[in-house]
């Protein structure tokens, strides 16, 4: 199984960038110049989220520095402890269903600190990329249509936030303890 | 809400420094975390760029319908009260494969437009219909292939392997979105059960008391 999981981690990547273009090619796609226009919207997109991470960088750069964060984490850092998980993560299992670039300054202020390739920079990095901003999806869909009742929705994204949250930690652990 | 957690971040912090006497710490993290934030976001760009190049060329070559294809099973067991000719199913599709690629800039629009035909099949135009729920609850789990952001972050840091995540991620991915949908179903039942005396919400075969409804 882990051997599988690396397998992928691997190849995944490589297939993908060998297949799509290829497949696009025998579709008659003119793959060069279409590759191109795409990418023009990588550009745009990068630069669109500067402010917002320039914003969460400095609040929660401010909250680190001063000692808050330490002071939180070590509050609840022996329970976690000893489930074998690094206390350091918890915040980001807290910020990540509420803010997506709150978590993403999170989770690279963790992988800055502590390395990419360190369990708490795995676990950051996993955790950041397995779900999505619970509260901004909804806030999305449902204001499109112009609903404020949205049932069980908020309940079921954030129990599901909160099993990605716990699996993303267990596969870590699995993987790379 | 957004406003309230960085207002907190800062406010914690600037009382913090302060009570130790160590004001001083907060410009100097102040101006870290705004080079921090820009460093990270020119990293990003150089992924950014290949990978949506990339899926341009999944999209222009019909694969990204391809794959919504293949979906189409899961989909109508997913959404048993949507009509299978529905405009909705359309969306729904192409929202679901937009997300499995990571292309969250194409499925959010597919997603709004999945919404507003669901928005029409909604007796209660006010409340979310237990279809939307699922759509919810499929978006913000939401099933990611290549998490090509960490990876990018990872490759900024001199990771030694930035994409040994895929696996985990992938693992973690699927987890969630299985718990998503089984307590979807859940609350589903749950709700259904909760309002005996009215028909079911725009159910699928045309029973005879919503034929009724609609003469």
């Amino acid at each position: 199984m882990v051997a599988f999981i690396n397998l992928i981690s691997a190849w995944a990547i490589p297939v993908l960038i060998a297949f799509i273009p290829l497949y696009a090619f025998t579709k008659k796609v003119p793959v060069y110049e279409s590759f191109v226009d795409g990418a023009k919207e990588g550009f745009q997109t990068a630069i669109q989220i500067i402010p917002n991470l320039v914003g969460m960088m400095v609040g929660i750069s401010i909250f680190r520095a001063s000692g808050a964060l330490d002071f939180f984490v070590g509050w609840t850092g022996p329970f976690l402890q000893h489930l074998g998980v690094p206390s350091e993560i918890l915040p980001l299992g807290l910020l990540r269903p509420l803010t997506g670039t709150g978590s993403l300054a999170f989770a690279t202020d963790l992988i800055s600190v502590y390395g990419p390739d360190s369990m708490i920079g795995r676990m950051a990095s996993t955790i950041q990329g397995s779900t999505d901003t619970t509260l901004y999806v909804l806030t999305v869909y449902l204001g499109a249509v112009g609903i404020r009742n949205g049932r069980y929705a908020l309940k079921v994204g954030l129990l599901s936030d909160a099993v990605g949250f716990a699996a993303a930690i267990a596969v870590c652990l699995l993987f790379f303890g | 809400m957004i406003n309230a957690i960085w207002l907190a971040l800062i406010l914690i912090g600037f009382g913090f420094a302060a009570a130790q006497g160590k004001i001083e710490l907060v410009t100097s993290a102040a101006f870290d975390g705004a080079k921090t934030g820009v460093t990270v976001c020119f990293g990003l760009i150089s992924v950014l760029v290949f990978w949506l190049g990339i899926m341009r060329l999944a999209e222009d070559s019909g694969l990204l319908k391809k794959i919504a294809r293949l979906l189409n099973p899961i989909v109508t067991f997913l959404f048993p009260d949507v009509p299978k000719n529905h405009p909705a199913m359309g969306y729904i599709l192409s929202n679901m494969s937009a997300n499995l690629l990571g292309l969250g800039n194409a499925a959010t629009p597919m997603g709004i437009k999945a919404m507003q035909e669901l928005q029409t099949l909604n007796p209660d135009k006010t409340a979310a219909s237990p279809a939307m729920c699922t759509l919810l609850a499929l978006n913000t789990a939401s099933i990611t292939l290549i998490p090509t952001t960490l990876i990018a972050i990872r490759m900024n840091y001199q990771s030694a392997n930035p994409t040994d995540i895929v696996g985990t991620t992938l693992m973690a991915t699927a987890v969630a979105t299985l718990a998503a949908i089984v307590m979807d179903r859940w609350y589903r039942r749950k709700f259904m059960r909760s309002r005996p005396g009215k028909p079911p919400v725009h159910a699928g075969p045309v029973s005879s008391s919503q034929s009724e409804l609609k003469g």
